[in-house]
């Protein structure tokens, strides 16, 4: 799966679109895993920005848990933004939310994670 | 085809304490107050329409077992649970004076929650009782016995009075029990489990209980969607959350909610019914979880709605 990319700052913004589902799950993973490699203590925090994501199945969900897993031993940061709404009643009713750090826009989540990729965020770029 | 839950909880049995009786009738009063009752007639229609479940009743705490009614004069149900204790009270209650109980129990595996009602299990007492015992597990009259073994239990097995036969089952054969057409199936459980589909006059049960979904395996997925084709109803293993059964919980052989619902949805079942619920779970936790699932299952609902309901001990569904 095609994941589209733009870094702000030390932060990327990752933002995959269409279902996640039992069918693209595993693409999906392979796709991630090179950026989640990089998200280290030292790294660049990951934004995984939702907005066109309409659907995720359990099999995307636990693609979702593996990347948190593997950030987290490596010290990273990885959070989630921009669920749309039916998106973000999956996460919550498979609790993901207590694993998840969730924010409502990119925008949120760059203000919280880093006041210099929100600047970048903010000059265009 | 009528199915009744003498046991739905996972693991080990638990029991309402006083503290939750309390909570329960606080919550109901609280409510009565806030509805204004204040006539026996308004007290009536306020039980009827205004409690949830998790107030006005319970889910229960015993360990699975689940009846299949035959429709004559023998007994079956899927494993050995605590609820078991009942269920043989209940044979013994139903049974002529004089005649003595025939009784085919199904067991899914031995695993102490599984087995532990079956030294309570009157049936296996009574003289001229006959038990057909079913699975597809070599170890399942090792295990009965095992734990009526000194010095865990003060009744040996070698004592029960019943004619007690085990009968092996092969997974993917097969097999005609008590008037149902019987097929087991291999699920991912430590020390393996099996499920069970029961087919009568165009009807279908499935009881799938403590199997893991490895969602990573596209084949084992679709396996279990065949074997739950378009089935009336599905008993499944709903214990975890899908967050813990991916995460703190994974290999612990059992499954969740969401798993449950897709895997229903793909094989175009009509009733998935939650079960092995979580012994850490109060009645208000098992309540949200199930108004959880119905959301979930609207969220994504595709051609076909599908029922979704969380057993409870002593629960009736007609099939």
């Amino acid at each position: 799966m095609e994941i589209r990319n733009q870094t702000y700052g030390d932060v990327l913004v990752l933002s995959p679109e269409g279902r996640i589902d039992h069918a693209n799950s595993e693409n999906f993973r392979n796709g991630l895993t090179p950026f989640v490699e990089r998200c280290t203590s030292k790294g660049e925090k990951l934004v995984l920005d939702l907005a066109g994501v309409d659907y995720i199945s359990s099999a995307g969900l636990r693609c979702f848990m593996l990347a948190e897993k593997q950030t987290r031993s490596q010290g990273g940061t990885i959070v989630v933004a921009a669920m749309q709404p039916v998106v973000k009643e999956i996460f919550e009713i498979s609790r993901f939310t207590l694993v998840f750090a969730t924010f409502a826009t990119v925008r949120e989540a760059l203000a919280q994670l880093s006041p210099a990729a929100l600047k970048a965020l903010e000059a265009g770029k | 085809m009528r199915v009744r839950f003498w046991g739905t909880r996972g693991s080990i049995p638990v029991a309402l304490t006083s503290a939750d009786i309390r909570r329960k009738i606080e919550r109901a009063l609280a409510l009565a107050l806030e509805k204004g009752v204040n006539t026996p007639e308004k007290l009536q229609t306020f039980i009827e329409n205004d409690l949830d479940f998790s107030v006005l009743q319970t889910y229960g705490g015993h360990s699975p077992c689940v009846e299949i009614e035959t429709g004559t004069d023998e007994f079956l149900a899927c494993d050995m649970g605590s609820g078991a204790r009942a269920f043989g009270a209940r044979i013994m209650a139903r049974t002529m004076a004089g005649v003595a109980p025939v009784v085919n129990i199904v067991m899914s595996h031995v695993h102490w929650d599984h087995i532990m009602g079956f030294p309570f299990f009157a049936p296996a007492y009574v003289p001229g009782a006959t038990l057909r015992i079913y699975g597809c597990h070599d170890v399942i009259e090792q295990a009965l016995r095992l734990q009526q073994s000194a010095p865990c239990f003060p009744v040996d097995f070698s004592r029960l009075a019943a004619k007690i036969e085990f009968i092996k089952l092969q997974a993917g054969q097969t097999a005609d029990i008590a008037g149902f057409r019987l097929t087991p199936k291999l699920q991912r459980h430590t020390g393996n489990s099996y499920g069970y589909r029961f087919e009568r006059d165009g009807k279908s049960l499935v009881y799938s209980t403590d199997s893991e979904h490895k969602l990573e395996d596209p084949a084992e997925t679709a396996s279990f969607v065949e074997f739950f084709r378009n089935a009336d109803v599905v008993i499944f293993d709903a214990m975890y959350s899908l967050l813990d059964a991916v995460s703190v919980k994974e290999d612990w052989g059992h499954s969740s909610n969401i798993v449950g619902v897709e895997l229903a949805q793909m094989a175009g079942v009509k009733h998935l019914c939650m079960f092995h619920h979580e012994p850490a779970f109060n009645d208000e936790r098992i309540q949200s979880v199930l108004n959880e699932t119905v959301r979930f299952e609207e969220l994504t609902r595709g051609d076909q709605p599908l029922k979704i309901t969380a057993a409870y001990d002593g629960m009736e569904l007609d099939v």
